[in-house]
């Protein structure tokens, strides 16, 4: 029998097997156990009450606020903005298609601190166009809008990555059928494409909701970190750490890490259900032949 | 709305014969679509990146020359790199246990271990990096037994590995357990057949078969770990020409108003984890080439 | 509703040439088909019809009406796509109704009416206890008759239909066959079939248009596809074909295989093939013949196998008795052709259906 599987046959594990479990509990235990754990033991250090009191002080607050609104602005408009480049991607062929598709991955490569400095050179102080907004009052930099762009720049792949190959591959049978019967534009994606990749779209939602909730180094170089105003949750959890406010800035990290976990836990059993679901050629034309 | 129908259908049968017209799709909203697209694209990708491209120039060559002589500046991209690569590679044997463990073994509890693989993704960095920080300081739950031992972690190189270590496993892991759960058992049972040992089926077995299915998660993590920031400053201790991140190094420069510092190392990460997914990217195609082309035969 | 194309052609990536110069007529109420092999552009001329693949020169008209600039939602006319594109997230009566759905308010029909609509269109479907079903559970015949009320329920007098029968198993296609040719009866509708399967249109059309690398190679009732073919390959096409290389030389055709009786005929002299199916020859005893024996028997038919020296050939016949010896071939009818194209006057692909067999009279022994 083989040293390296386990063979279904036999009810035993080899050695081999054993050690590799072993090594496995190992390495999942200190790596990724021990750090959620210490988290919430840190928080907790003096006790719920205090724990709570420190995410309900005024500061925490308002960055938990910020935090909930530019990750719904971001969602937003990289949403609408996502399923119009995946459609297009998805349904026409034309050239310069696979350029598009290259500068839309680019994000991803992105060093975090990079997507917050290439705002900064457009509209910080010694930015092209940072001066000129600010004589007609208008700040984007080290203020809310710098903070947006920063985490729509880092989010912005993640609903058109998972929506394209779904697309891709459900054709374009469907809405060919859809604007023969006489349906516009919004019709067909309101009511054919989406409704049928609602799972993807789903996932590519939450997964953009988890990174903008939990960008830190773009925000950081662009947000001036001023407590209770350009304070998203991951800068407050910075500001309090290096204040030595270890059990405030532990409650405040988990309870982001609950929404952020949260939020991909979800993404995870919505992922699940969409692989259950087949794709939608396979299922119309399984009909036999 | 609707864009195809700008040609009225009494224009439409107005309208000379087709000759040479441009064929249209006949799906509608392309138009619409691709303006979208060009738009939002344009402003929230392409003009920053216009800008990081441009900027370094603007002062003139000898500004950048100025900036491209830094010491400090190598320094911090040589820890960078450097960390990157070796926690990538001590990630390799660890990511290679797991995907085994999950594909291969009766693991009980399989579906926690599996979601636990995801963590380091869902965490956020800034948690991650306090968190790292406090477990591997000197006090810590790791960092106390560590330090007996005469290993400090915290505050120094060791420590950025061990931050870039916990984020880049994932990727590892999913890189590999893909192509582990479709290689057939078969093959290592029929490699114990012929009289290989487990070491020789590890060598001359697997190992040529995964490797593509390696190299392309330690390109991933490599190119998260050279720009990774959250996780890492707060472990990093961050001593100039020491333990200080290139990614931090972006930061100082900006607060010492030095855009063009700070611009010329931004376009040199950007390069290199740009280079390396693009490397990956074209390595997945050819083993996905290579693939097609055995199944095949 | 007829259609009228002409010069139609289409290229695409590459410069390949998919619909190259096609020019057809489809009167009002007429039944045709689109026959040929696959890649032959059957598809795509179809759905150049509907404006969803469009042309790169040429005209389609509908009723008199010129397409061009006239995108596919504008048309009106009913589509069934091969494997059905039912809206899986949608009901079975939601499929239906939905051209109706997605009409503007103003000329939207009430609930109550679009409800009567689908009603209505399950009940000619045959399925009107499945309005709540979803496509998921529905069978491969209900998915088609669906889809193709799908297609009817905004009232189009024009209806495509891309291979339509292609993802039903043998059983079903036979039924689903009439049934679609009683409803075109019925509804008084144009109808386009596309299909590979000769025997379909054959059995369902009234018209076949036979197509070939992006042309249309014939266009004739069954009937006259299989008495003057224009090309040996519509001939093969359209059933099993058995060809007979030879010369035509002072009136007479004569065979390059051993065995087979030389026959007069009024073709220009030169090399001509002679093609027949099988059941067009008789059987003559010859001393000097090859020997036939019975390879295998259909119901009243029987098939046998003739060697005629280089090859042998498998001819039909009426079951009777086994020749007792070698044999001769005799060819009954056949077509001609020299270079690939009819050799004998009136065999021609264009003339009339009432052209008859170039008549073979057997040369006196």
């Amino acid at each position: 029998m083989n040293a390296l599987a386990s063979s279904p046959s036999s009810d035993r594990r080899s050695p081999a097997e054993i050690t590799l479990i072993a090594a496995t509990y190992a390495i999942v235990g200190l790596m990724l156990v021990l750090p959620p754990v210490l988290v919430f033991t840190e928080a907790l250090r003096s006790g719920l009450a205090a724990a709570l009191a420190s995410i309900t002080d005024p500061d925490a607050l308002s960055a938990i606020r910020l935090t909930l609104e530019m990750t719904a602005a971001a969602v937003i408009i990289n949403t609408s903005f996502g399923v119009l480049a995946a459609w297009l991607l998805a349904k026409y062929r034309f050239p310069g298609r696979g350029v598009l598709v290259a500068l839309i991955e680019i994000p991803i490569s992105v060093s975090p601190v990079v997507a917050g400095l290439v705002w900064l050179l457009l509209f910080g102080t010694q930015g092209w166009w940072g001066e000129a907004l600010n004589r007609i009052g208008v700040t984007i930099a080290f203020a809310t809008p710098g903070i947006l762009l920063a985490t729509l720049f880092v989010t912005f792949p993640f609903v058109t990555r998972t929506l394209l190959p779904l697309m891709e591959q459900q054709g374009r049978d469907a809405e060919e059928a859809a604007t023969l019967l006489g349906a516009s534009f919004w019709r067909i994606l309101w009511g054919v494409t989406l409704p049928e990749a609602r799972w993807a779209l789903l996932s590519g939602v939450l997964l953009t909701t988890a990174r903008a909730m939990g960008e830190f180094g773009a925000v950081s170089v662009v947000s001036g970190h001023i407590p209770g105003l350009t304070e998203t949750m991951p800068l407050h959890i910075e500001t309090l750490y290096n204040g030595y406010q270890s059990v405030a800035a532990f409650s405040m990290a988990a309870l982001l890490a609950i929404m952020a976990m949260a939020t991909v836990g979800m993404r995870s059993l919505f992922e699940a259900r969409m692989r259950r679901e087949e794709p939608r050629k396979a299922e119309t034309a399984g009909g036999g032949a | 709305m609707n864009l195809s129908t700008t040609l009225s259908p009494a224009r439409g049968s107005a309208a000379p014969r087709a000759k040479g017209r441009r064929a249209r799709d006949p799906l509608p909203g392309f138009r619409l679509a691709l303006g979208a697209t060009l738009l939002w694209l344009g402003l929230i990708v392409v003009l920053p990146l216009a800008a990081l491209a441009v900027r370094p120039w603007q002062e003139g060559a000898s500004a950048m020359l100025a900036a491209l002589n830094d010491g400090r500046m190598f320094a911090a991209l040589r820890v960078s790199f450097q960390s990157a690569v070796i926690a990538a590679i001590l990630d390799l044997p660890l990511g290679l246990i797991l995907a085994w463990a999950l594909v291969r073994t009766r693991l009980p509890g399989r579906r926690v271990i599996d979601a636990l693989i995801d963590l380091p993704f869902a965490i956020p960095t800034a948690v991650t990096g306090i968190t790292l920080a406090t477990l591997y300081s000197p006090q810590g739950w790791l960092g106390a037994p560590l330090s007996r031992l005469g290993i400090s972690v915290a505050y120094s190189v060791t420590g950025i590995v061990a931050a870039l270590m916990f984020v880049g496993l994932p990727f590892i892991v999913r890189s590999v357990e893909p192509v582990l759960r479709d290689l057939p058992p078969e093959l290592e049972e029929a490699a114990t057949l012929l009289g290989a040992r487990p070491w020789q089926i590890v060598a001359r077995v697997l190992t040529p078969v995964l490797l593509p299915a390696l190299i392309s998660g330690f390109g991933l993590a490599f190119a998260r770990g050279i720009g990774e920031y959250g996780s890492v400053i707060f472990i990093a201790g961050n001593q100039p020409f020491r333990s200080e991140i290139a990614p931090l190094l972006v930061v100082v420069r900006l607060q010492e108003f030095d855009y063009a510092g700070a611009t010329s190392i931004a376009f040199i990460l950007l390069v290199a984890s740009s280079a390396c997914l693009a490397a990956v990217a074209m390595l997945r195609k050819r083993a996905a080439r290579g693939l097609v082309a055995e199944g095949a035969a | 509703m007829s259609v009228l194309i002409e010069n139609l052609a289409r290229h695409v990536a590459g410069g390949k040439l998919v619909l190259d110069d096609v020019s057809l007529h489809v009167p009002d109420g007429a039944f045709v088909a689109l026959v040929g092999p696959s890649g032959a552009g059957k598809t795509t001329l179809l759905r150049a019809i509907a404006g969803l693949d469009p042309a790169s020169s040429g005209h389609v008209e509908i009723d008199g009406r010129a397409m061009e600039g006239l995108p596919p939602r504008e048309r009106n006319v009913g589509f069934v796509f091969q494997n059905y594109a039912l809206f899986r997230h949608l009901t079975v009566a939601r499929n239906i109704s939905f051209g109706l759905d997605v009409r503007p308010r103003t000329s939207r029909p009430s609930r109550a009416e679009i409800d009567a609509k689908v009603a209505e269109l399950l009940a000619l479907i045959q399925l009107p206890d499945l309005g709540d079903a979803y496509p998921q559970r529905l069978s491969g015949g209900q998915r088609q008759r669906v889809a193709l009320a799908r297609a009817l329920a905004t009232g189009p007098r024009l209806l495509l239909l891309d291979e339509p029968f292609g993802a039903l198993d043998p059983m079903v296609r036979r039924a689903v066959r009439t049934w679609l040719r009683d409803l075109h009866d019925q509804l008084g509708l144009t109808t386009i079939l596309v299909t590979h399967d000769q025997e379909e249109a054959l059995d369902v059309a009234d018209r076949l248009v036979v197509m070939q690398d992006g042309r249309i190679v014939q266009d004739a009732d069954g009937e006259t596809l299989d008495a003057t073919p224009a090309t040996p390959f519509v001939m093969e096409f359209l059933g099993e074909t058995l060809r007979f290389p030879g010369v035509v030389s002072d009136g007479l055709f004569i065979p390059a295989d051993a065995h087979v009786s030389p026959f007069s005929t009024n073709a220009a002299e030169g090399a001509t093939e002679a093609l027949i199916r099988p059941h067009e020859v008789t059987l003559r005893a010859d001393a000097a013949g090859g020997a036939a024996k019975r390879v295998g028997r259909r119901g009243p038919l029987e098939r046998l196998a003739v060697s005629l020296g280089e090859r042998s050939v498998e001819i039909e016949r009426p079951v009777e008795a086994p020749p007792s010896g070698p044999v001769a071939l005799e060819i009954a009818q056949a077509r001609l052709f020299q270079n690939g194209k009819p050799a004998v006057e009136g065999n021609h692909p264009w003339s009339d259906a009432s052209a008859v067999l170039a008549d073979v009279v057997p040369e006196p022994v």
